[in-house]
């Protein structure tokens, strides 16, 4: 039952530029235990959507070892989904794209998913006429239909509003209690994800701390990325349980 | 007896036009939703130097077109990641480039090539060669359509989630690639290079007005194609103009009309 879901050992990801090699992530390690909800913060341009995409293995990693508990179901909402208007489709025409077989039991399972989501109503509405936070109920919808043991979810706050973003974490913690899935997201809103989180990777290339939200809001290295102005070049301390080579 | 010759060749492109509209339909649908259209029209040009290429290899030119069509795709799927120019210029070197190339290829060919007919097209022209052609392509699509449409509305959405929900993105979108290298190389005759994208995009931006689901869509372009392709050929023998430009303005009085009935 506490087997990880995903582990990630000493992972790097590196792509070439013009000048030489840019590293993405450097020596990431974690662990993804089953029920939890983990959130990813970290700066902008910190590799958040990288190892998120790692995770998913969307992207191979340069070095180090990921492993991913085997049949792991996965569903994944991505950052934002750049609908052309040109293609007409409804919310349960996305839905049922989503699922491999076509089967009778699929239409009372988008029932289920999109009730549980609070966005039944939207059920036959054109995906182009959905507001940000609508849609971002329909994707997470989406991501449960295949009964995943892991979401994730890559800033499911963007285009929401504040109390929008509120409701949607309660929702998402919501879903984790009744199905005991793990979640895993990215954020770069702080206060909201503490009170949700059972755990927080704050990241900026490499892990500068982790743990438990309260453990993490008072650590050094997570006061000087996000509560003194952004300055980052490995001149500060790192807290317990945060190892650098 | 002129007219029985006049109804034979009338039914014969009416007959292509049919298997034209079968294929381009659906196609320029993708195109659109994935925001392909210069991509179409790069490919279109490129044509040119497929029919140079088959001239001077002496090899099929519908041969010939798919594989320069499939060269400047691979081309442009590689320089895609290129950060120091857009994706939108690499188009226009490859579609110009091959433009060009084609044309001076097709000038030192030797060949008493009649260039007019390969930039704009005769649908009037074909022969039953041409018509086997376009009903294999039409097969080949169709079945590709049959086989894979659920991955390819997926990939469509995005294709990260595409690749989640376990779709083979790489050879899905190769695929595409080959089937509309061969859609380019049918539409050519009829059509001709310069004037091809406009029949896999205006059918179905005008087929956009009236769609609720991504199917009746590409069906909505299948009959707005062939009935640019009708009206454009019998216009086109009654006002003795030329028939791939009539084509298109009939393709472009439709999507007029679509937009004066549906509204903006």
């Amino acid at each position: 039952m506490n087997t990880p879901l995903i582990i990630a050992d000493h992972i790097w990801v590196q792509v070439p530029t013009p000048g030489g090699v840019k590293v993405i992530l450097e020596d990431v390690s974690l662990s993804l235990m089953p029920g939890k909800i983990m959130t990813l913060i970290g700066p902008n341009g910190a590799g958040k959507t990288t190892l998120l995409k790692v995770m998913l293995n969307l992207i191979p990693v340069s070095r180090g070892k990921l492993t991913r508990k085997s049949g792991l179901k996965i569903g994944y909402m991505p950052q934002k989904l750049d609908i052309n208007p040109t293609l007409p489709m409804t919310v349960e025409r996305l839905l049922s794209l989503g699922t491999p077989e076509r089967t009778s039991k699929i239409q009372s399972q988008i029932d289920n998913c999109l009730k549980e989501v609070g966005a039944f109503a939207l059920k036959h509405s054109r995906l182009t006429v959905l507001s940000g936070g609508e849609m971002q109920r329909v994707m997470l919808a989406r991501a449960l239909l295949i009964s995943p043991d892991l979401l994730v979810l890559d800033e499911p706050m963007q285009g929401v509003d504040v109390l929008g973003q509120e409701e949607l974490y309660q929702l998402i913690a919501k879903i984790r209690d009744n199905r005991g899935c793990s979640v895993l997201l990215v954020s770069h809103d702080l206060h909201l994800v503490m009170a949700a989180s059972d755990e927080v990777v704050c990241l900026n290339t490499h892990v500068c701390c982790s743990g438990h939200p309260s453990k993490v809001s008072v650590d050094p290295s997570y006061q000087k990325l996000f509560v003194a102005p952004y300055k980052h070049d490995h001149d500060h301390l790192h807290a317990g349980g945060c190892v650098h080579d | 007896m002129i007219d029985l010759f006049f109804n034979t060749l009338v039914s014969k492109a009416l007959l292509a036009g049919f298997g034209l509209a079968l294929t381009t339909g659906p196609l320029g649908c993708f195109l659109v939703w994935r925001r392909m259209a210069f991509f179409g029209d790069a490919l279109a040009h490129s044509s040119l130097l497929g029919i140079a290429l088959g001239i001077l290899l002496h090899i099929d030119m519908n041969i010939g077109i798919v594989a320069v069509c499939l060269l400047c795709a691979t081309i442009l799927a590689k320089t895609h990641s290129r950060q120091h120019l857009t994706a939108d210029a690499w188009l226009g070197i490859i579609s110009y480039s091959a433009l060009a190339l084609g044309f001076l290829a097709l000038s030192k060919s030797g060949s008493n090539a009649d260039l007019e007919s390969y930039l704009f097209g005769d649908i009037l022209t074909l022969r039953l060669r041409d018509i086997y052609w376009i009903y294999g392509c039409a097969v080949l699509v169709g079945l590709f359509f049959i086989w894979k449409w659920r991955e390819l509305l997926l990939l469509t959405l995005d294709e990260e989630l595409a690749q989640t929900a376990g779709v083979s993105v790489g050879f899905v979108r190769a695929t595409f690639m080959i089937i509309l290298a061969f859609t380019v190389a049918i539409a050519l005759k009829a059509v001709g290079a310069l004037l091809m994208p406009a029949l896999l995009i205006m059918p179905a931006a005008t087929a956009g007005r009236f769609a609720r689901s991504p199917e009746k869509m590409a069906l909505i372009a299948m009959g707005s194609a062939f009935l640019g392709i009708s009206i454009g050929l019998l216009a086109a023998i009654s006002f003795n103009t030329p028939s791939g430009a009539t084509i298109v303005v009939s393709c472009l009085i439709l999507f007029l009309g679509s937009i004066a009935w549906r509204g903006n």
